[in-house]
């Protein structure tokens, strides 16, 4: 009973967001309000049926001066200072004015960069402890399951996202899994402290929807039915593609005059699928080998849709040219390879390699120990790339954590670098953050202070951890 | 794997090609850290035929010596990863190329000695030995009591060569009860005490086994073999645990059992350091846990490495966070551990020390490796600045005195692809 009527619910806000769309809202600041959807989502029962709640925590207008601001957007600001007010950047440079009320932090010897981001996380999926009723991370039941969503497994009381916050890192996009060729949607979260995913969900940014290449699905599906090889991947992908693109249609004709018929059938996997082709999903996918991310490219363009970025793109410096040209973000590790055949070719210049054919070179952990510490990967990527004897600075190499993955989520114009009018996401950090002994001192989302190592008071504890774990995510007791 | 033995020494003489000779090699001006005593500005290092002879400030050049200026750099002792899989795996999983596990029975699988499978020219050993480690540790997966560990050094050499000892520990695993085939901890130390009896009962009526006088004890002979030096208190057991309860009870087993015993991974070892350091019982860890990853590891933290050092206790600096595989394809990392360890509290001399002399000192090689002076192998590294620092490259290598200048496979693959479209026809 209860449950048709929660169908019925959202049978009936359909109607109503679809009519809101034509209205043209323009995206608010960073608190909650429906996803504002694109033309084609006219066609999409519910484009936001989970909406974020999330709304910035109390902040004081804060000056931090006299550091070194790598900003992401230019050249490194040698003792200089950042105004945050009203949860924005209001103000950056080597003289600015400190408002009457300003909490002035002193950040000499210290550095600030913008708040990094990790586009490949699976906290609160794979949560910890990593126990096998915490294992929410694959549906790995059939080979396209595009109709589950992220978010439904996320545990926002789960350790590892304060540990995330203590590194620096203030978005996350959390991925399904890669067991299957179309692994569900993902969801991009603020690592902040929530009662539900809902709260921490980064108002009006775009879902990503998780493909995966390769080995994996095969490994997985193998003995179940398929598909068992590399030309049975191609086969799925494509043929669901064509599923997608029928049931586009259908909706797309159905709502250019509801008057006419009865809607279509809704479902769940086509219904996320026909919004990659509506260019309102963003596909994010796992994909290692050159030649398989080339393929890739062309089953895009038979279907016409865009590939935001290949994840875990250990081979992208081979093909660096062309994902440069086609805008094909690449999200990759410093130094990770050999565990598998497709890996089998990592070299740690990749980073570096990519950034200089003009490719979008992005850092990415999928390892929650890796994402706290995401400057010592661009650091390391840096070394090597220098030592292939490419000339990369701190500066190009901070945008690997920052404004690169920014761009790949959609969020270039709020996040990713130290710019007036962008979210006051920063880190302050104790020192070079290229440098191995270097921490994150403090940590701001949206002009608020999240983390501070010095204060275990200012460190966030989850549920699981009172009585559990008695240190907090600073280390402190 | 096998199959492809042949080919590959076919690879190793071409690749003797790219070792200098072994010869006499002063190392001048740099900024001397020996470990086994203090910093010497200004230090000579000299290796004569794969030996160190001499280290100091006021050290003569010996006549002929190929000078490297190491004015400006550091030079330290070639580092020591103590927990790896290199030589045994070419590919982690999917490809039938891993010989770090053996079958064993009923979980036991005393007298497996994986470096029997050690491959010399395996590729990743040049991207290892390139990062500045010269000296791993392998050891064997999976089981109770999975094999033997043995240490050996990174140059192309065949098996006899390459080894320094073997074996140097029993790897016994007291916390995974799948790996251990058991349903609790518990059943787990019941099996080890089930063990060790039935060794000594095999140790005190050997000939009474031998000419089957003696009821037949469930287990292979080979494995009770393998027990006896462990059984004995000579070989090191190197014991996987995390909580710290677990840890009382591995130390009271030690104790009660009397078998030598060496702490693997003892996330939570911080919080009974003391009890660690009273037992004289050295530990490897890594340090960037800081994650409650399973209720035996709830308490982990970054600084554990630390907090045991400044207790009293050996560390080892190991690479054990998960990610990364600093077990094979990223052995080189264990810099950064050490620099991750300084980071979090740890003394920078000891952070040195735990990925060179300590490591040394527990396996019983430090007559051999792990710091510069007159006697000890030339495993010496010259490092363009603090080789904690991701900035710092090993600008020279050298194994048993040899430099070897074999680019790893990355290298080759970075050089194809550095302009595009590459060339299949240059190397």
């Amino acid at each position: 009973m209860r449950k048709s009527f929660v169908l019925a619910l959202a049978f009936a806000c359909a109607g109503t967001l679809a009519a809101q769309a034509g209205g043209g809202q323009k995206p608010a600041g960073d608190t909650a309000h429906k996803v504002p959807p694109g033309p084609g989502s006219l066609s999409v029962p519910n484009a936001d049926p989970f909406t974020s709640t999330y709304k910035p925590f109390p902040s004081k207008t804060t000056v931090i001066k006299n550091a070194t601001i790598l900003t992401a957007a230019g050249p490194r600001i040698e003792g200089g200072s950042v105004l945050l007010k009203d949860g924005k950047i209001a103000a950056v440079g080597k003289d600015i004015a400190i408002p009457a009320d300003a909490v002035v932090i002193d950040g000499t010897g210290k550095f600030v960069t913008p708040g990094l981001i990790d586009v490949h996380s699976h906290e609160g999926v794979y949560s910890a402890p990593g126990v096998e009723a915490n294992s929410d991370g694959n549906e790995a039941v059939r080979p396209n399951t595009a109709y589950v969503w992220a978010e439904h497994s996320v545990w926002p009381q789960d350790p590892q996202f304060p540990r995330n916050l203590a590194g620096g890192v203030t978005t996350v996009q959390i991925l399904p899994g890669s067991a299957n060729l179309f692994g569900g949607r993902s969801v991009v979260l603020k690592v902040v402290p929530a009662r539900s995913v809902q709260g921490m969900k980064f108002p009006g940014a775009k879902y990503g929807l998780k493909m995966a290449c390769g080995e994996n699905p095969k490994r997985v599906y193998g003995n179940r039915g398929g598909p068992q090889t590399r030309m049975g991947n191609l086969a799925g992908y494509r043929q669901a593609w064509i599923d997608a693109e029928a049931y586009r249609r259908a909706w797309d004709k159905y709502l250019a005059d509801p008057s006419k018929e009865n809607p279509p059938k809704r479902d769940l996997g086509l219904e996320t699928l026909a919004e990659v082709l509506r260019g309102n999903i963003l596909v994010h996918m796992h994909c290692y080998r050159a030649d398989e991310m080339m393929q890739m490219l062309d089953v895009a363009r038979e279907f016409g849709y865009h590939i935001s970025a290949f994840h875990h793109s250990v081979e992208a410096y081979k093909i660096a040219d062309i994902l440069a040209k086609d805008s094909v973000g690449v999200v990759e590790w410093s130094d990770w390879g050999g565990f598998k055949m497709e890996a089998l070719d990592g070299i740690e210049a990749n980073l570096a390699m990519t950034d200089h054919a003009g490719a979008r070179a992005i850092v990415h952990s999928d390892d929650p120990s890796v994402t706290q510490r995401l400057n010592q990967e661009i650091s390391k990527a840096m070394a090597a790339g220098r030592r292939a004897g490419l000339d990369v600075t701190e500066e190009e190499a901070i945008r690997w954590a920052t404004i690169n993955p920014a761009w790949s989520l959609g969020l270039a114009d709020r996040i990713g670098s130290i710019e007036q009018g962008k979210n006051a996401d920063v880190v302050l950090w104790s020192g070079d953050p290229f440098s191995v002994y270097t921490h994150a001192d403090k940590v701001w989302i949206d002009g608020a202070v999240l983390y501070d190592r010095m204060d275990p008071k200012q460190q966030w504890r989850t549920d699981f951890e009172l009585g559990f774990v008695n240190l907090t995510a600073g280390g402190s007791n | 794997m096998r199959a492809t033995r042949n080919g590959l020494l076919a690879l190793a003489c071409a690749m003797a090609a790219f070792a200098l000779p072994a010869q006499t090699v002063a190392i001048t001006g740099g900024t001397v850290y020996p470990v086994s005593g203090p910093m010497i500005k200004n230090g000579t290092v000299v290796i004569v035929n794969g030996k160190i002879t001499a280290v100091g400030a006021n050290v003569a050049v010996p006549a002929g010596a190929k000078k490297i200026d190491a004015t400006g750099k550091w030079v330290t002792p070639g580092f020591v990863n103590s927990s790896t899989v290199l030589g045994l795996v070419d590919v982690g999983f999917g490809a039938d190329a891993n010989e770090s596990s053996s079958r064993g029975q009923d979980d036991i699988s005393a007298s497996f000695q994986p470096w029997l499978a050690f491959n010399p020219l395996n590729p990743l050993i040049p991207a290892a030995r390139e990062g500045g480690v010269t000296t791993v540790a392998i050891w064997p997966n999976g089981n109770l009591v999975g094999g033997q560990g043995a240490m050996l050094d990174l140059f192309p050499g065949s098996l006899p060569e390459v080894l320094l000892k073997a074996p140097i520990g029993m790897a016994a695993e007291f916390e995974s009860l799948r790996s251990a085939g058991v349903g609790s901890r518990g059943e787990l130390l019941g099996k080890i005490e089930e063990l060790f009896a039935a060794t000594k009962q095999y140790m005190a009526n050997k000939e009474a086994y031998n000419a089957a006088r003696m009821r037949t004890l469930p287990y292979r002979k080979a494995d009770l073999d393998a027990m006896v030096p462990v059984v004995s208190g000579v070989l090191p057991m190197v014991v996987s645990v995390n909580s710290a309860a677990d840890i009382q009870e591995a130390l009271r087993l030690s104790k009660q059992l009397g078998f030598k015993m060496v702490l693997y991974g003892a996330s939570e070892g911080w919080m009974v350091a003391k009890e660690i350091a009273a037992a004289k019982v050295p530990v490897l860890t890594g340090a960037m846990n800081n994650i409650p990853r399973d209720f035996v590891e709830l308490n982990s933290r970054q600084d554990n490495a630390s907090l045991l050092r400044k207790a009293g206790v050996t560390v080892v600096i190991v690479g054990n966070a998960g990610g990364g595989d600093e077990e094979n394809f990223n052995v080189k990392n264990v810099r950064f551990e050490a620099g991750n360890a300084v980071g979090y509290g740890m003394t920078w001399d000891d952070a040195l020390r735990a990925v060179t002399l300590a490591p040394a000192e527990v396996f019983g090689v430090a007559g051999k490796i792990g710091a510069l002076k007159a006697g000890m192998e030339g495993n010496v590294v010259v490092w363009s600045g603090d080789p904690f620092e991701f900035a710092t490259q090993a600008e020279h290598v050298f194994v048993r005195g040899v430099e070897y200048m074999q680019p790893s496979r990355k290298d080759l693959l970075t050089e194809r692809y550095k302009s595009l479209p590459p060339s299949y026809y240059k190397p």
